[in-house]
């Protein structure tokens, strides 16, 4: 197999999660993009790893993962925040710190 | 070679169409099974890749806990479980024009760069070297690891509870 396509599909993929970053408000649906970036961060890590025939890009792969972890419950915690302070999590609201 | 690229494709799709349903999607949970489709399809293209550990690592914790973890999150901030049209900003179309740029600089780059690379498979990469690598050369940042997610953990915590 060659080593682009999937690179290619990690590019589309990260591309998608950037599109939802932007287009969405609402806090949960942006975090589900995040996990969509860092999923496509994935399959490159591992598709190099493949690549070159060495573990180290399965070793990283792990810790992506765990660090994606540790993010979506911070950020779960924070959106519950918001939710009990203004009853809404659409992001475009959220703009106390607006200069 | 040919089954695997099948399979590379049938894959590939799948994800490629549930990411594009789950940003463009007007119902919330259906968006996070969306992304149940796009993590198990993930999880099939590192046993491609000959990964099976991290794919079942991906298995576990993000189809298990990352989409639950979501799910509770949409439960608990009430989200409408119905068809809602509020769920994308105004400024769509620049997000669109944004990451269609983004692709076409990346999908140029890498063609430019990886064109004709192929993946040999030479030698099976084994779950006790990825063990061996993370407990040896790794053992700093994976404890460290460990610390960040005890941090996330108390975290957590301390920003949702109420008092």
């Amino acid at each position: 197999m060659m080593l682009n396509q999937f690179l290619m599909l990690a590019a589309v993929l990260f591309c998608v999660g950037v599109y939802g970053v932007l287009a969405r408000k609402n806090a949960v649906l942006v975090l589900m993009s995040i996990e969509l970036m860092l999923n496509a961060v994935n399959i490159n890590l591992i598709a190099f790893g493949a690549f070159r025939d060495n573990v180290i890009g399965q070793v990283f792969s792990l810790f992506v993962i765990a660090i994606a972890a540790a993010e979506v419950g911070v950020g779960l915690a924070i959106v519950l925040l918001i939710f009990r302070n203004r009853a809404n999590i659409d992001l475009d609201q959220a703009d106390l710190m607006k200069g | 070679m040919v089954a695997q690229n099948i399979a590379f494709y049938l894959l590939a799709a799948a994800i490629v169409g549930a990411a594009v349903r789950l940003v463009t999607t007007k119902n919330v949970v259906r968006a996070a099974l969306f992304l149940a489709v796009v993590l198990g399809g993930t999880a099939g293209i590192f046993i491609l890749l000959a990964a099976e550990f991290v794919a079942w690592v991906q298995v576990l914790v993000y189809i298990g806990a990352v989409v639950v973890l979501l799910l509770f999150g949409v439960m608990l901030t009430r989200a409408p479980i119905g068809r809602e049209s509020e769920l994308d900003n105004d400024s769509r179309w620049t997000a669109l024009i944004v990451s269609v740029f983004l692709l076409g600089a990346l999908v140029t780059m890498l063609s430019d760069a990886f064109g004709n690379d192929e993946i040999a498979f030479g030698k099976i990469q084994r779950t006790a070297e990825v063990s061996d690598s993370i407990f040896g050369v790794y053992v700093i940042p994976f404890e460290v690891a460990s610390v960040l997610l005890l941090a996330a953990l108390v975290g957590a915590v301390a920003l949702a509870r109420r008092d």
